[in-house]
């Protein structure tokens, strides 16, 4: 039985958690704002968001590459504010991930705070509710499911992801080098047996991860996926 | 007595309301009109839930919307009954009057409504515990007026907080809405399109039309007014008196109306407790002498304070009974034949008085 490499499981544990975090804090109040707009840029931006969605990772991680290299003007300013480079480094998969799982965090959001609607709000706002307080004590609780559905699909997305982590990571271990990337280049070298600790291990949390949520699900129904 | 001034316009697409008048507000004032009239919208306007309403709200001198200042829904310190209830499903019933309760403002001359006194008020200390989706439809509105009573308003707005409830279930929550004005102290404005509860429960009637108030007065004063029929549609001719019980025996109430009375079968009545009736125009008939040997048992000697000429060659009479009005309805050959006119003592022969029936009195 070969050994399990830990070092690309943790990281990829990582770089999920820190993607599930960041889009956590950036996709709420979009999906809000696509809920309750009567804006007509609303369809544009639902256009964009889903992109990530029907686009090759490929194309996605070129011009994430160009954008975020040294060059590039998201890549530029991060290197004159840090003096290091967003490419091929961990904080650069961040960003990468958060954009590619984007869709994956705002479309349950958005269904679950449709699904909330104005009438608790109104009626919270009419009891002395701020629109902090609602969201935090009204619409929030409201939409959990919502909430669980954007985390562990976020989470599994990313943990799942390959194309855009090798254009703009790279593989360096313990920076860049997330299972997926460990398994290709198993694969590569025909180390058949490392390729299977890491690929069933994925397989296996995978399963055990989405057999938790249904099973939740069936013992609480506020907690839907 | 507080006043409400609203000199405000909301345009919809296919509905604009445009409402430049001050109400006083006292007790309960029912807000009537038929469906699309712009009930609901106007209550919406006034508790700060329409961003689009143009124009100015306020209230007892403190301006909730003008054209530099939009106070929020969350700082007018009104009271809201919706439609629906609205409660929130992912709290206990206790929760949902302790969120009211929590948010209610400490400050204010008002004094303010303790949590003790809502759950008295509308008898819901066996709910405490409960879930909400699993509450009646009936239990969820009196949560909902308890929790709106909670936050202290100095206004309480209902949105036909009946209307998806059925006979037995209105006839649960009607005290509780009645009693409001006077334990609390709170004005109401009470939504809705039926006819019965306006007489059962107001004092003062705003009617809507089109978007417009096209009539503000008391409940007696509106009814009578044959000229509103045009708006009203469902509010039929007739009259609506407040009359005192005088006695109670074996199902029949004995009500003062005037210095008279009237017999009326009821399942119970409170001695010297006041109840209002409706007695519709064609329920009434007219005699110039007092009919003896009749089945009608409850004849009014009035006088013909007015005679207007209605649709279909028929013609109502309003009458003073003792200082109370009374409408008939009778035919332009009867007005013809028994030559009245204004001025003449005549014998009001009340075939029916409807007690609210369909909130099953």
């Amino acid at each position: 039985m070969p050994e399990l490499e830990l070092g690309p499981v943790w990281l990829s544990l990582q770089l999920a958690t820190v993607t599930v975090l960041v889009l956590l804090v950036v996709a709420t109040p979009l999906a809000w704002w696509l809920a309750f707009t009567r804006s007509r840029a609303r369809t544009i931006i639902e256009a964009v968001v889903a992109m990530p969605l029907v686009l090759p990772p490929t194309v996605l991680g070129f011009y994430m590459l160009i954008l975020l290299g040294p060059a590039g003007w998201i890549g530029g300013a991060w290197l004159s504010l840090t003096d290091t480079t967003l490419t091929f480094s961990f904080t650069g998969l961040v960003v990468a991930s958060a954009i590619y799982s984007f869709p994956f965090t705002v479309q349950p959001l958005q269904a679950a705070f449709e699904g909330v609607g104005r009438s608790p709000l109104e009626a919270a706002a009419t009891l002395g509710a701020s629109p902090l307080d609602r969201f935090w004590h009204v619409a929030s609780p409201l939409a959990l499911r919502g909430y669980v559905s954007a985390v562990v699909l976020t989470f599994a997305h990313t943990l799942g992801e390959f194309g855009v982590v090798l254009m703009v990571g790279g593989n360096i271990p313990g920076s860049t080098k997330v299972i997926s990337i460990a398994i290709y280049e198993h694969v590569e070298t025909l180390d058949y047996a490392q390729a299977h600790v890491l690929a069933a291990g994925l397989l296996l949390f995978s399963f055990i991860v989405l057999f938790s949520v249904y099973t939740l699900n069936r013992r609480m129904p506020l907690v839907r996926v | 007595m507080s006043t409400l001034s609203l000199n405000v316009t909301l345009e919809r697409p296919d509905f604009t309301l445009r409402v430049d008048q001050p109400l006083e507000l006292a007790g309960i004032t029912a807000v009537f009109g038929p469906s699309g009239s712009g009930k609901t919208t106007l209550l919406r306007v006034i508790a700060g839930l329409e961003r689009e309403a143009r124009g100015t709200v306020a209230f007892d001198g403190e301006t909730w919307a003008s054209a530099s200042a939009h106070v929020p829904a969350h700082l007018r310190r009104i009271g809201y009954v919706f439609q629906d209830g609205r409660l929130f499903t992912h709290l206990s019933v206790e929760q949902n009057l302790r969120f009211a309760l929590q948010r209610s403002a400490t400050s204010g001359p008002r004094t303010s409504i303790s949590f003790e006194a809502a759950v008295e008020a509308l008898d819901l200390r066996a709910l405490l515990p409960r879930r909400t989706p699993s509450l009646s439809g009936g239990e969820q509105q009196r949560v909902a007026i308890a929790r709106a009573l909670l936050t202290s308003p100095r206004l309480m707005l209902m949105d036909e907080p009946l209307s998806s409830l059925d006979v037995a279930r209105k006839q649960e929550i009607l005290p509780h809405i009645e009693k409001l004005p006077g334990t609390f102290g709170i004005p109401v404005l009470y939504v809705t399109h039926n006819v019965d509860e306006v007489a059962r429960l107001a004092a003062d009637v705003v009617l809507l039309a089109g978007g417009r108030i096209v009539a503000h007065d008391n409940v007696a004063a509106i009814f009578e007014r044959s000229d509103l029929g045009a708006f009203t549609g469902g509010l039929e001719a007739g009259v609506v008196l407040r009359a005192q019980v005088a006695a109670f025996h074996n199902g029949t109430a004995t009500l003062r109306v005037g210095k008279q009375e009237l017999r009326v079968p009821m399942a119970a009545a409170n001695v010297g407790s006041t109840r209002p009736i409706r007695i519709h125009a064609r329920d009434v008939a007219i005699a110039t002498v007092r009919p003896e040997k009749l089945s009608i048992r409850n004849v009014l000697t009035s006088r013909i304070l007015k005679i207007e000429t209605g649709a279909n060659l028929n013609v109502e009479l309003l009458l003073d009974v003792d200082g109370e009005h009374l409408r008939a309805r009778i035919t332009g050959d009867a007005l013809e034949e028994l030559e009245l006119s204004v001025g003449r003592e005549v014998f009001a022969l009340i075939k029916s008085v409807a007690l609210e029936s369909s909130l099953g009195a």
